[in-house]
């Protein structure tokens, strides 16, 4: 059962990892989905070690969710693409001090 | 296998109920009715509904003493608990959803449109755009993704389980992020609000799930009750739970702006609408507090030794960044941010105030009475601040940098002199209820021993009157440059007049006689499980 929990965590720190150097957009938001599925895998490995159901449940809602964050997020980097030519989160560097 | 029926209370989840129903509703409406009627429709829907939900919320409280074990009940099989503070939490939640639905209805500001972008698809400058805004097109999606936002706002504190609060801070969260990028004017920064609230909010929820599955790990359940009690009975792997607290922390102390958490919170006031920014800096924080009061003193409770040392850095920190930035800002959008970002760490001294029930003296004010009594104040007066930067505009539309408001106590004195009631309630002057807000949560640590985290939060108090009243100086002993373009005061239609009204009055009724609001705070009672 550990096995699984570590490869989760190796895939949540990859995800993590991602999210801060990546600079496309795009890219940043498939490694914040690699961090929910990452997750996905902890919650059913844990639903296994204690035999109830709560963490496989949990793993269809969090499915749910990252669909609908899906929608979410790619309306809006659709959006920022269209208005500058570019889905590089440097880019998008107006608001500052 | 038999399918058992769960069991829904639909008495006492109502006002749940009401707002999700309505916010379903509007959908169909932005579907079915003819354009040019949508907009008086969705408003009258979203404003019943908030009006119905918080009827049914106050009826709710009433029978509390009946429902349940006689404060209370956990219902719908467990996963939203309805006792006192989820009561008082639903009630100010839609008292400021009803505040925000009135300034988004606003239409005279922009001569008959609303502040949202007539066609958000249509690329800024585009003649598409043109088009759209000589048609006088308006999205009145807002309302509906408005009403869904306040749905998942009152189930986030009310939540019984890890999941629910999840589910509850994605439905917060999602039409939020879309809010934040409607603008109609600003259209870039605007998107650029929205770009980084969302990634930022995803990565920080990423976090808050890996949260919950390391505590269902160490707990083997989701619910807080159960939680509660594998915390309290120990077990080996408290690695896990420590784990696992400390990733919660980071998805719910992002949603209140806490630092290291708080970059997102300046960028994302500024570029939203400010009608957004009212609504959200109020509610979301209210929500967000409500859920970081029910984590660490339903499930973690018994656990605060490891906590509360955590607590007090991240108070420190935020009081003291907060403040300082605050006082180097050119920009009032992005000064009242900094200054709500201070207010997150006058309200985590709050609640890091946490005592047994056997510690506490005889009447005296638990940290959660003080937190909620904070919070209502401050939303009180951070939705009025946001109401009044809508009205000072130039040209350009709103004119939030600090040199066009330049001498505007002498152009508007009534509009100056509200904001100057605002920002000394902020500031915490006494005879507003900023002041009693901040002497609660002081008191509170003070009596849990937190002298430290009391004397940072003092003198950031003191660095934050400064950049209120230099705000208040520049707006009426300071005479504009004459080369300076300043801006004026447009008078506003009713809603954001009233709004504004409301939140003066309250501030200075509650500055002057809070008794009855404090012994409402102290009446909820305390979390069941």
């Amino acid at each position: 059962m550990t096995e699984y929990v570590v490869l989760s965590s190796i895939l949540f720190t990859i995800g993590a990892v991602g999210v801060l150097v990546r600079r496309n957009a795009i890219v940043v938001f498939m490694c914040v989905e690699l961090m929910l599925n990452a997750c996905n895998l902890a919650l059913v490995a844990f639903a296994k070690q204690h035999g109830n159901l709560e963490g496989q449940v949990a793993a269809f809602f969090v499915m749910v969710v990252a669909a609908a964050e899906v929608v979410v997020g790619l309306a809006i980097i659709m959006t920022i693409f269209r208005s500058r030519r570019s889905a590089s989160v440097d880019d998008a560097s107006l608001l500052k001090f | 296998m038999d399918f058992i029926k769960p069991t829904i209370e639909y008495v006492e989840l109502l006002p749940l109920f009401i707002v999700f129903g309505v916010a379903a509703l509007g959908v169909v409406v932005e579907a079915f009715v003819a354009r040019e009627r949508r907009h008086v429709v969705q408003v009258s829907l979203a404003a019943a509904g908030v009006v119905g939900a918080f009827a049914a919320t106050v009826v709710v409280g009433l029978d509390l003493d009946k429902t349940g074990s006689g404060r209370g009940l956990v219902g719908a099989e467990g996963s939203v608990v309805v006792d006192g503070p989820s009561v008082y939490l639903w009630g100010l939640i839609l008292i400021f959803a009803l505040g925000g639905v009135a300034l988004f209805a606003e239409r005279r500001l922009e001569a008959g449109v609303p502040a949202f972008a007539g066609q958000a698809a249509a690329l800024p400058g585009s003649e598409g755009e043109r088009e759209a805004s000589t048609k006088g097109l308006a999205h009145t999606e807002v309302y509906p993704l408005v009403m869904f936002a306040v749905g998942g706002m009152m189930l986030f504190p009310a939540s019984g389980d890890l999941l629910t609060m999840f589910v509850a801070l994605e439905v917060l969260s999602l039409p939020l992020y879309l809010l934040c990028g409607l603008a109609r004017r600003r259209r870039l920064l605007s998107q650029e609000a929205a770009l980084k609230y969302f990634l930022l909010g995803a990565f920080s929820s990423g976090f808050f799930l890996y949260g919950v599955a390391l505590v269902y790990g160490y707990a083997g359940s989701m619910s807080f009750g159960a939680i509660h009690t594998s915390v309290v009975n120990g077990s080996d792997n408290r690695t896990l739970l420590l784990l696992g607290i400390a990733m919660l922390s980071v998805g719910l102390l992002f949603k209140v702006g806490a630092v290291p958490f708080q970059a997102w919170t300046p960028d994302v006031y500024q570029g939203a609408p400010t009608a957004v920014t009212a609504f959200m800096s109020a509610a979301t924080k209210i929500a967000a507090f409500g859920a970081i009061l029910r984590l660490y003193y339903v499930a973690f409770g018994a656990d605060r030794w490891d906590w509360q040392p955590m607590m007090w850095v991240i108070a420190i920190l935020t009081m003291l960044v907060g403040a300082v930035l605050a006082c180097v800002q050119t920009d009032v959008k992005r000064m009242l941010a900094y200054s709500s970002i201070a207010h997150t760490g006058f309200l985590l001294t709050g609640v890091l105030g946490v005592q047994a029930a056997s510690e506490l003296a005889d009447s005296q004010i638990t940290s959660l009475q003080a937190v909620l009594f904070y919070l209502t104040v401050y939303g009180f007066a951070t939705v009025g601040a946001f109401a009044v930067v809508t009205l000072v505009r130039d040209a350009n539309g709103e004119a939030p940098s600090f040199v066009r408001w330049t001498g505007l106590g002498k152009r508007s004195p009534v509009v100056a002199g509200v904001f100057s009631l605002f920002l000394l309630s902020m500031a915490g002057i006494p005879l507003t209820s900023g002041f009693i807000g901040k002497w609660a949560v002081f008191t509170v640590a003070m009596s849990s021993g937190a002298w430290p985290v009391v004397l940072v939060a003092i003198a950031s108090s003191i660095i934050a009157v400064y950049f209120y009243v230099r705000y208040i100086r520049l707006m009426f002993f300071t005479d504009p440059d004459p080369d300076d373009e300043v801006a004026s005061v447009t008078t506003p239609s009713l809603f954001t007049s009233v709004t504004i009204a409301v939140c003066a009055v309250v501030t200075v009724v509650l500055g002057v006689v809070p008794g009855p609001v404090l012994d409402l705070a102290a009446q909820v009672g305390d979390f069941i499980r």
